[in-house]
């Protein structure tokens, strides 16, 4: 276990000291993008296609621009005269800022007006009138790469069909002569329908440019600020914006869970605006378009899963089809067109797998996002462990028996998967024995013995997941050419206080604490002494952001090196200070000392005020550093969650009885945040395993794009979570630390989807897809009982 | 349009403004009052973030007109405590971790509120039922239970103490 080296009061890593961000949002005095108001500005509202798929005949501004109060519309052809109604998706793809011709998906935005106010804005909006002419949507993606399909990208050169690419892993031939020879193989077609991260607070920006200072700056719902403003530069470059008089302030965030990592059309719009008109342009989405404009998963998986009889796992395929909307906007890194997905062969020894994927077009929104897992993970999860309990259910043996026969083994790491990633540490075996002493398996299995005895429908579910987060390294990792590292500069002032900034962006995870902390575990400075900043572009240090958990793997990393660069200087000092040599110093947390007379010492305090008064001769003075940490690995925590539900026969309801989560993310910096972290990740797994999916109709009209119908866990939904930790520290990390905050949402679907079959095993149901709703399982129940 | 002179108090101080007919109150303590810390996250009463104390009730000010409140006597976040100190509720939410982003806390805390005030020692089930109107995409609720039991608890000691 973690023993913490520093005190409470310098509250190092392991301590779990209260956050100090929280004052401002307990008093209403958060900072986000909708509270800002700058002088002179205008608001900004979308007009918002009705159809999934039609050509735009015209668009009549007038009436709207009759109303008192309207400023300007702003439609495709606008843009066209700057070559701005197009944008690059993250991925390379191409986007529409605003339509000229076509819209491709229901909620498209079609133009934007600007007004003096709100709700002159939206009555402006109303009294646009575009004629348009409806034409068939492709809805199904299995009917995209039909023969008489229509195209629907012939604007991009070479592009014949409505594939976007195909891409693979691993040795099929290889793959499938195991699958073919072996003694057991399970099959299933799995689907992870359309999600939305819905963040409490929606997305938005107020932007303004300065005609006399030409410089741009926008209040923006981002998690990536720098990332931003590197592609507005790219794409505006042209008309006069470049980097250097673009500032992005992301400001708090009220939840971003990757939703706010890409660039939305509309941004690109105020932007424009504030740069034509002059004055300030704010927009805010609303809660419709929010849930409507993006998406994360969508993917529909064949796989197979091929056994010896006794059970040993020999070899995984998988063949995807994900849908991603009119144009594929995912967040992955170039190289990773479906992100992490080949981490799917899971956390269990064996040598053989193929995973492939076909990407196509449809008309829907574009995305491929995230849901607090940008980088289809989650999918890759829900694949294996499904397809692990299938295996246990086929050859009737305990899936937790099944499971630690199969694990990759304490001493195997770092292991090398069949699909190519390096595992840097872990102990499944402890984790999921863990799991199962702290939930009391044992007694759960004959209590649903007793109950199935009864008839009663009672399930256990489990998942022991492997997650891989933290890119880079950059040398494989990179958005749009940036490579994925991450910073932390570091200044101590003159009386030993501290200002430290970071290349990422809180969203809630809590980075001011945090951060603070592994500065404090590293100098010695307390945590209450070191302030943190993050999110404007105009001082902090270039960073890729905060998504995908790869703050701590990376930004984390780098304040623990930009902290040891301040310790090295200080060793210098210290020696002068204490006119011994340098290598006559030793450290411990806090104090330089004299080796073998450790009442002759300075502390890092002292060491900070002779930087700034009295600097050794030839030395630079000050005490600052800074340092861009590149990854050498990924790293990958883990964990296994055990599910107990039971289900009612006549309704199909669903009680999650208890539902226990042991995660091992590494060393902990904030065990109060890590276990928060999870819990909030949890409640974001049950979220897709039980009541969310945005659903589409044949013609591509959302059918529950509010908060009526899209329906987010509230605290009678989600369980009273059970939480625990191992520690198998990272070997990379300078920290030993891993990141966690996708772990849980990555884990829990598949133990709460795999829990709801198992309790409905003794009717033959073999397979459910999420979300798992009273519906569903009542409907699967009177199949079941019709087909006996 | 219809023009109105509506006046209410907010926060312990008297307002008067004259508004649209169809002006919401979020809108009116938002833009107009500059009180910010009453924050939007749907428009149709789901999600909670706009909760706000009038006349002794939380109520969603994303879906009530400004006009309707004349005469009210309102609570935002921002008066629940006296600048720089916590209301228990307040001081429980920090202690137990019961917010991360912070963008539903101030409605959140609103509805613990008048759920404390009508049933001060509510048990688990009766907490997760009384903030079913209130979402948080953060916490998983479990620290948010927690924050509402301690305030409880605080708020019973006090109670005690002063009789």
């Amino acid at each position: 276990m973690f023993k913490c080296k520093t005190s409470a009061e310098v509250g190092g890593m392991g301590h779990s000291v209260k956050r100090k961000e929280d004052a401002r949002f307990l008093h209403g005095k958060g900072n986000y993008v909708d509270d800002t108001k700058l002088p002179g500005q205008l608001t900004m509202v979308m007009v918002r296609s009705p159809y999934a798929y039609a050509k735009i005949k015209s668009i009549n501004k007038e009436k709207a621009l009759a109303i008192p109060g309207v400023l300007a519309v702003i439609t495709g052809y606008d843009l066209k005269e700057f070559n701005l109604h197009w944008m690059p998706t993250l991925l390379s793809d191409t986007q529409m800022v605003l339509p000229t011709d076509t819209v491709m998906h229901q909620s498209q935005e079609v133009c934007a007006v600007i007004a003096t106010d709100r709700y002159v804005a939206v009555d402006g909006a109303e009294a646009v009138e575009v004629d348009y002419e409806p034409m068939q949507a492709i809805v199904d993606p299995f009917k995209a790469l039909d023969a008489d399909a229509p195209l629907l990208r012939p604007d991009k050169e070479g592009q014949e069909d409505n594939q976007i690419y195909h891409w693979e892993r691993g040795d099929r031939a290889k793959t499938d002569d195991v699958i073919a020879k072996a003694d057991v193989v399970v099959k299933e077609r799995i689907y992870l329908p359309r999600i939305h991260v819905a963040s409490i607070e929606t997305c938005g920006c107020n932007a303004s440019y300065d005609k006399d200072t030409q410089k741009l700056t926008v209040y923006l719902t981002t998690q990536a600020p720098h990332a931003i403003r590197t592609v507005v530069a790219l794409v505006a470059g042209h008309v006069g914006l470049s980097e250097e008089k673009i500032r992005v302030i992301a400001p708090d965030i009220g939840g971003g869970f990757g939703g706010k990592v890409p660039v939305y059309p509309a941004y690109v719009v105020a932007i424009a605006a504030t740069f034509l008109i002059g004055k300030p342009v704010k927009w805010i989405e609303d809660r419709s378009e929010n849930l409507v404009n993006g998406f994360a998963r969508d993917y529909h998986m064949d796989c197979e899963l091929a056994a010896t009889k006794e059970g040993k796992i020999q070899a995984f395929k998988v063949s995807t089809l994900a849908d991603h909307g009119y144009t594929d906007s995912s967040a992955n890194p170039s190289k990773y067109p479906t992100g992490m997905f080949s981490i799917c062969t899971g956390s269990y020894d064996y040598e053989h797998a193929f995973a492939e994927l076909d990407a196509v077009y449809t008309n829907k929104a574009p995305g491929g996002v995230a849901y607090r897992c940008s980088f289809r993970v989650t999918e890759a999860v829900h694949a294996i462990e499904r397809m692990v309990d299938k295996l246990a259910a086929k050859i009737e043996k305990d899936p937790a028996q099944l499971r630690f026969e199969n694990f990759i083994k304490k001493e195997q790491f770092p292991y090398e998967s069949p699909l190519g990633w390096s595992y840097d540490s872990g102990d499944y075996k402890q984790t999921l024995e863990k799991a199962m002493d702290m939930i009391g398996y044992d007694d759960y299995k004959k209590e649903q013995a007793e109950k199935r005895a009864q008839g009663k429908l009672m399930g256990i579910g489990i998942c022991t997941f492997t997650e891989v987060v933290g890119a880079g390294p950059s040398k494989d990792f990179d958005i749009l050419g940036i490579a994925m590292f991450d910073s932390a500069e570091i200044r101590v002032h003159p009386t030993g206080k501290a200002l430290a900034r970071f290349g990422t962006k809180s969203q809630g995870q809590g980075h001011e604490t945090t951060y603070a902390q592994i500065l404090a575990e590293e100098l010695g400075i307390p945590y209450s002494d070191i302030e943190i900043d993050e999110g404007d572009t105009d001082t902090a240090p270039y960073g890729l952001g905060t998504y995908a958990s790869r703050s701590t793997p990376t930004a984390g990393a780098a304040a623990a090196m930009a902290a040891r660069k301040l310790k090295d200087k200080g060793k210098k000092i210290a020696a002068h200070l204490l006119e011994v040599s340098e290598e006559d110093i030793e450290w411990e947390v806090g104090k330089y000392f004299v080796k073998g007379a450790p009442e002759k010492s300075k502390t890092i305090q002292d060491v900070a005020f002779a930087a700034y008064t009295n600097i050794p001769p030839g030395m630079e003075p000050g005490f600052e550093a800074t340092h861009y940490y590149d990854p050498p690995n990924l790293t990958f925590p883990n964990g296994a969650y055990i599910c107990v539900v039971e289900v009612e026969e006549e309704t199909g309801a669903i009680d999650v009885k208890r539902f226990v989560a042991i995660d091992d993310c590494g060393n902990i910096i904030n065990p109060m945040i890590v276990e928060g972290q999870v819990h909030g990740g949890l409640t974001q797994g049950i979220a897709p395993a039980m009541y969310e999916g945005i659903e589409y109709d044949d013609e591509g009209n959302v059918l529950n794009g509010t908060f009526m119908d899209y329906l987010v866990p509230t605290a009678v939904e989600s369980p009273h979570w059970e939480t625990g930790h191992t520690i198998t520290p990272s070997p990379h990390h300078p920290l030993g630390a891993k990141g966690v905050a996708e772990s849980p949402t990555v884990g829990a679907p598949p133990a709460i989807a795999n829990a709801i079959i198992d309790a409905l095993y003794p009717l033959g149901i073999k397979h459910l897809d999420i979300p798992i709703t009273p519906a569903k399982v009542w409907e699967a129940i009177q199949e079941a009982k019709a087909t006996s | 349009m219809g023009k109105h002179n509506i006046s209410m108090t907010i926060n312990g101080e008297s307002v008067s403004a004259e508004v649209d007919s169809r002006l919401l109150l979020v809108h009116f303590i938002r833009e107009n009052l500059s009180l910010t810390g009453t924050h939007i996250g749907c428009d149709t009463s789901n999600c909670g973030a706009c909760t706000i104390m009038l006349d002794g009730k939380s109520v969603k000010s994303c879906t009530y007109l400004a006009v309707r409140a004349d005469g009210a006597e309102i609570t935002t976040i921002e008066g629940v405590a006296a600048e720089g100190t916590n209301s228990h509720l307040q001081q429980a939410f920090h202690d137990q971790h019961g917010l991360h982003c912070g963008f539903c806390t101030p409605g959140m805390i609103i509805r613990c509120m008048d759920l404390l005030k009508t049933n001060p020692n509510p048990t688990e089930k009766e907490i997760r039922w009384g903030i079913s109107g209130n979402l948080c995409r953060c916490t998983g609720y479990n620290n948010i239970v927690k924050s509402v039991q301690q305030a409880a608890t605080e708020m019973a000691k006090e109670k005690e103490a002063s009789v």
